[in-house]
């Protein structure tokens, strides 16, 4: 065990993978000093600049360089910045890298690790705020992860470069500083819940940010005499529908709560499974539909709290 | 150059393009009433071909040019229009019909069809439903080449009208920045889908964009084959050695609309005509006479095309549709457990 920050425990990932496996290759912009968020630290030093690649700001280029890598025997990790930029490589996520195994009859595979930092950080208003999961998670083909924890962003990276499949893996960006003791041995397989906290009376959905409100939450509605359970899905595509489907048959309640927008959010195909599935009441909770505002109210409208959680977790189970 | 003075290269290049020539006329006939578009009814019987057809008829110098100097572990990445693309990197042409009629012994398994064609095996790694999207996979695969230490090259087709796509930009801007082995070709023929490209592009064009991005390259008569050989040679042999990429900007024309249902009504009939003046087959036919083949030795290089060609359309026509479950196959090792995949 030893205590680091998400993007140190990213960074310590890569760099284990890095090690043992030459094909494993970095790519993306500022990668030489380390990543904008520091998430790439030590790691062109130790490997070159050949294997750890700074690039010019070419969204399309880069994710398209990463789809013909992948197709010519390397496992790239691509990285992003925010998702709000990879929206100028959506061609080249949707149509190349999700579609290529498929449409050419399984001739080719595409191993590679996008990461797309998420979510609501530094008063970054609309362009670098949004949380974009669901978009991904509508693509057959791609693989969703959505860490929200050191541990997870150890465990999860490995698990997304060994899967063989393009992987949206989508880190939080006000989560990058959040400190804890990581084990490095931990194997995490795609498409496992973890139960972050037990309960009984209800079933509270989320992952990525939305975890540490959801466990506050859990802690001040229990004062209230409501025992929730929160599962933290870590990867929305696979999702662990198994998990979910049982903690909600055991509570007779779910609620989903997410940062991203509510509307055709990825809540509501959680909630509508559940509904499908077993007779229970069912609950979203996400961010209005607006873009994120840069001054303090107007941010505070677009963000995820315990607050609002338990006032919505309470008219629930009134 | 020493080349074109032999009979015996320029009859492989004419052979090969009478094979595009033929693949693709029996393509054009099994298609007919395929897409109901173009103003045209579909045909009451579902054609053999039911998806959109690209055809590079007219185009067939500068697949054959270009590919004559790659091996299979060379790479390549083609366009909408790719069936030359393939078939003069080595594919066969029995899986290669039987991937337009979407049957599972096509080199997608049916999956595919004309505009998605692939054949890995032979370095092809595939036609795209999206003009441009290959450059950067290219560029991509070329820099892993590097990595990696591979000696080989990755050639990388694409239209005129990609050059007013961003990715022509990055991919171009990326190759030369990292001095990557690639040959960027640009088959210009002149049209971007139904609408003449010079209008809609600023500046000189193809080759001056790879230049302003520090690319050096060649243009030629892309319906010389010849010409294109000759030219791709010592492109190639530069990329090869190391320099860096090229551009190869190949002028030449599409004799047919932009899909097969499209009698391409909207160009000037005295446009086309003057074109088939200079179809590449035709030229390469003169020149075999000039160089003292005979006409029926030329001739039979034809029939034995359309007759490969044939059997090929009689074999796709026989071979078995894929089944249902594997529209479920291929999509991703990490679908999750269940049916609700």
């Amino acid at each position: 065990m030893a205590l680091m920050t998400y993007a140190q425990a990213a960074a310590t990932a890569l760099g284990e993978l890095m090690r043992v496996d030459p094909r494993v290759v970095a790519l993306g912009e500022d990668l030489g000093r380390g990543g904008v968020f520091g998430q790439y630290r030590g790691l062109q030093a130790e490997f070159g600049a050949q294997r750890v690649i700074d690039t010019p700001i070419s969204e399309a280029g880069i994710m398209g360089a990463a789809v013909g890598m992948a197709l010519a025997g390397l496992r790239p990790v691509v990285e992003m910045r925010v998702v709000d930029f990879a929206l100028c490589a959506v061609d080249e996520i949707v149509n190349q890298a999700a579609k290529n195994r498929f449409m050419f009859g399984g001739q080719g595979r595409v191993p590679l690790v996008m990461r797309l930092p998420i979510g609501i950080w530094s008063a970054s208003a609309a362009q670098h705020s949004q949380s974009l999961e669901a978009w991904f998670a509508h693509i057959p083909g791609l693989v969703v992860v959505t860490p929200a924890t050191p541990q997870d962003n150890h465990g999860l990276l490995c698990a997304a470069l060994a899967s063989g499949d393009p992987v949206v893996y989508m880190e939080h960006k006000e989560l990058w500083a959040t400190q804890a003791e990581v084990d490095t041995n931990e194997v995490i397989e795609l498409g496992r819940a973890r139960i972050a906290r037990a309960g009984n009376d209800l079933t509270i959905v989320t992952w990525s940010r939305g975890l540490q409100p959801a466990l506050d939450a859990a802690h001040a509605l229990s004062a209230a005499g409501i025992s929730a359970e929160v599962i933290d899905l870590r990867t929305l595509w696979p999702w662990d529908r198994d998990a979910v489907l049982a903690s909600s048959a055991r509570t007779k309640r779910l609620l989903v709560v997410h940062e991203a927008v509510q509307v055709a959010g990825f809540g509501a195909e959680i909630a509508a499974t559940v509904a499908e599935a077993l007779n229970v009441p069912v609950k979203r909770l996400g961010a209005p539909r607006i873009p994120v505002g840069y001054a303090q109210p107007l941010e505070n409208e677009s963000r995820l709290t315990a607050d609002k959680i338990v006032a919505t977790a309470k008219e629930f189970c009134k | 150059m020493a080349f074109a003075d032999s009979p015996s290269l320029l009859i492989e290049l004419y052979r090969t393009m009478a094979r595009i020539r033929a693949f693709e006329n029996a393509a054009e006939i099994a298609s007919q009433g395929g897409v109901a578009a173009w103003g045209l009814a579909a045909a009451a019987k579902p054609a053999l071909v039911r998806g959109p057809l690209h055809l590079s008829t007219g185009q067939e110098a500068v697949a054959v040019g270009v590919c004559k100097h790659l091996t299979h572990q060379d790479l390549l990445t083609s366009t909408h229009r790719g069936h030359g693309h393939t078939l003069a990197k080595g594919a066969s042409v029995v899986p290669m019909m039987c991937e337009l009629f979407g049957r599972a012994t096509g080199t997608n398994q049916g999956k595919g069809g004309s505009m998605h064609i692939a054949d890995f095996s032979v370095g092809m790694l595939g036609a795209n439903g999206v003009v441009a999207a290959g450059i950067p996979i290219a560029v991509g695969a070329a820099h892993a080449l590097k990595i990696k230490g591979e000696p080989h090259v990755v050639a990388c087709f694409f239209g005129d009208g990609a050059v007013n796509r961003g990715p022509f930009l990055e991919g171009l801007n990326w190759a030369k920045v990292y001095e990557l082995p690639v040959l960027f070709v640009c088959e210009d023929n002149r049209i971007s889908a139904t609408t003449p490209t010079a209008p809609m592009t600023g500046g000189d064009g193809a080759m001056a964009r790879a230049r302003s991005l520090g690319l050096d390259g060649l243009t030629v008569d892309g319906n010389d084959v010849m010409a294109v050989h000759d030219a791709t040679a010592t492109l190639v042999a530069q990329v090869r050695a190391g320099g860096g990429p090229r551009f190869l900007h190949a002028l030449t024309y599409r004799f047919k609309g932009h899909v097969s249902v499209d009698p391409g009504t909207y160009r000037d009939a005295t446009e086309v005509e003057a074109a088939l003046l200079s179809d590449p087959l035709g030229l390469a036919r003169a020149k075999l006479l000039a160089l003292g083949v005979t006409a029926g030795d030329v001739d039979a290089i034809d029939v034995a095309a359309r007759a490969e060609v044939a059997a090929a359309v009689a074999a796709a026509e026989a071979a078995p549709w894929p089944e249902a479950r594997a529209a479920f196959e291929d999509v991703a090792n990490t679908g999750g457990r269940g049916p609700w995949r």
